[in-house]
């Protein structure tokens, strides 16, 4: 399970960014819920989006997949605008933006992510059932293929939206707050397959909410509230005085911030 | 008055034998009729199900009527008045315009209303069609010389007169009454399009972010199927009117999603669904002669009690089950708790 496949590892002028966003302003009934954002993430990269509730984390993701109309700046994909791009990025929604009562077995949910490489009016192919089986079965879910996704738990559905993400088979992957409401055990083998991912040199943005595990999870941290707060390199941005300028005086947070800072060594002002 | 007295005589000759023997030149168009409506009616509205739309079935069958007469008077002046009934292909393409322009405009300002207000989107819904459906019955009773539509038909529909209306002929072939045939072409496009587009729906309709992430763009994907939901109801009204088209939407899409687990099984238990009912209530109305399409709906939603009857038992005996498995002390914690709440 080791030695990755060796991938560029740095970005060179001609090859773009995974992902490129300038300047970016998306409004909800013209309030502004994020203001002016560039980022430019390198390729093979884990990056950890963390922000107070309403900071825009999700917001960006959206806007980055289509899902949420931009009021203003751009978005590119390896260069190139979503449209064209689409079949290089993989999304994983929060788990509950679906209705888990729709009549689909987990099988059918993993076949969804193949459809966007199928193609119209086209069946999934032979192929496809392989892929998604083992995608399915990279998640341990596989036992589960034929279950009607109503009779799963929270963390087996997390695993359900992960296999299928799988499937995607893509370079650049948005996951919506992979890690909400699941057991430890579904969580750790997140976090694995998630690095493993990056290992084979796919760039991930993951939505998190947690700040302890923040800084353990990715290799890089966006810290985000309506604007940039920061951007760069775990170890560089996870510190006490930029976290406090993310999440403002919302002081509950700030001590889990100290004690989390603390912990890892980092010096309190 | 005794009680009995106002259930008709059952006569098995009349009721059951006849319409499948003598009578059946004229009663299998009206089963075919009843079948094919049903069919198309419930892939529709299993669509509209899954996407929690239910209500905009009722909306566009009633906002369709404001459509239809601005089409037919629009016709009247362009081609001048109709003189005979010969012009059936004239007049379904005029039907067809009409439906599809109200029930884009209808999805379009219901949309807009709720978007752009703090008006929640059943009560857009609710003033939508209301207002439409009245803009409607004043152009019907206001142009009354130039629009050959009959509101009690437009609501009701008249199953019964489907035999009797004039044979569509195709290269010297009688295929049969107009109406039937262009319910088995809607009916027909219904399913091909299900199964061509079913990947697209399904995703859609499930999972709206990924779909647009992949490029399938939902709200397009919506609006096509509000067009098609136009084309399916206004090819339905003649027979079972406005009123019943919203139960034959709903109620086998309801019934199947009780007993089925996946799609494939559900679309296709939603066509045994409207075969049964369709039969069930053609012997129904032969014996209480009272409106078949109303008596087809009513075999349709006996189906549906007796699915949810069965679906909330058995729900009823799994539980006590696996309360059986829960040792007691827990289980008596678990009725305290619930006792508190």
């Amino acid at each position: 399970m080791t030695a990755p496949p060796p991938t560029p590892p740095t970005a060179t002028p001609e090859t773009p960014p995974p992902l490129e966003i300038h300047d970016l302003t998306v409004a909800y009934h013209r309030r502004p819920v994020l203001w002016g954002v560039d980022l430019a993430v390198p390729a093979g990269k884990l990056v950890g989006i963390i922000g107070p509730n309403g900071a825009g984390k999700s917001t960006l993701i959206k806007a980055c997949m289509g899902v949420t109309p931009i009021a203003g700046g751009w978005v590119r994909i390896f260069g190139a605008p979503l449209s064209r791009a689409h079949r290089r990025v993989g999304y994983v929604p929060q788990r509950e933006s679906v209705d888990w009562d729709f009549p689909v077995s987990v099988m059918d949910v993993v076949l969804m992510g193949r459809y966007g490489k199928i193609g119209l009016f086209r069946r999934p192919s032979r192929a496809d059932r392989d892929i998604a089986r083992a995608c399915l079965d990279k998640v341990g879910m596989l036992p589960y293929a034929n279950r009607q996704i109503a009779n799963l738990s929270g963390g087996q559905q997390q695993r359900v939206f992960l296999a299928r993400a799988l499937a995607q088979e893509s370079d650049l992957y948005f996951m919506d707050e992979p890690f909400a409401g699941v057991d430890a055990a579904t969580e750790a083998a997140i976090v694995t397959l998630l690095h493993e991912l990056r290992d084979r040199g796919c760039t991930i943005l993951v939505v998190h909410h947690d700040l302890p595990t923040a800084r353990n999870y990715f290799d890089m941290l966006l810290l985000l509230n309506l604007r940039r707060v920061a951007f760069g390199p775990t170890d560089e941005v996870f510190t006490y005085e930029l976290l406090q300028k993310t999440y403002g005086g919302r002081l509950t947070i700030l001590s889990e911030v100290a004690d989390a800072v603390r912990q890892h060594g980092g010096s309190i002002p | 008055m005794n009680l009995a007295d106002l259930i008709p005589p059952f006569d098995i000759r009349s009721v059951l034998i006849d319409p499948w023997t003598t009578d059946f030149p004229e009663k299998g168009w009206i089963l075919l009729m009843g079948f094919l409506t049903s069919v198309a009616c419930g892939w529709v509205g299993q669509h509209l199900l899954l996407r929690r739309m239910a209500l905009m079935g009722d909306a566009i069958s009633h906002s369709i009527l404001p459509g239809l007469a601005t089409a037919f008077l629009v016709a009247s002046f362009l081609f001048g008045q109709r003189t005979d009934s010969s012009h059936a292909a004239r007049d379904s393409s005029v039907m067809l315009v009409g439906a599809i322009g109200a029930g884009w405009i209808t999805t379009l300002l219901i949309g807009m209303l709720h978007r752009r207000s703090r008006i929640k989107q059943d009560a857009a819904i609710g003033i939508v069609f209301a207002t439409l459906f009245a803009i409607g019955v004043v152009l019907i009773t206001l142009f009354a010389d130039h629009v050959d539509l009959d509101a009690d038909c437009v609501l009701y529909g008249e199953i019964g007169f489907v035999p009797f209306q004039p044979t569509l002929t195709a290269f010297g072939i009688p295929l049969g009454p107009v109406p039937v045939t262009r319910m088995a072409v809607v009916t027909l496009l219904t399913v091909l399009a299900t199964l061509l587009f079913y990947k697209e729906l399904v995703i859609s309709s499930f999972d709206a972010g990924l779909a647009t992430s992949l490029g399938i763009h939902a709200p397009t994907v919506h609006l096509l199927l509000m067009g098609w939901l136009s084309v399916v109801v206004v090819s339905a009204f003649e027979s079972v009117g406005a009123i019943l088209v919203i139960a034959m939407l709903i109620v086998p899409g309801a019934t199947a999603s009780l007993v089925a687990a996946r799609l494939p099984t559900l679309f296709t238990l939603i066509v045994v669904h409207s075969a049964i009912s369709t039969v069930v209530g053609l012997h129904l109305a032969l014996w209480l002669d009272c409106s078949i399409a109303g008596a087809m709906v009513v075999a349709g939603c006996c189906l549906f009690t007796i699915a949810w009857a069965a679906h909330v038992l058995l729900r009823a005996r799994d539980q006590r089950h696996l309360s059986a498995d829960i040792p007691p002390s827990s289980a008596s914690e678990e009725s305290t708790s619930t006792a508190l709440t």
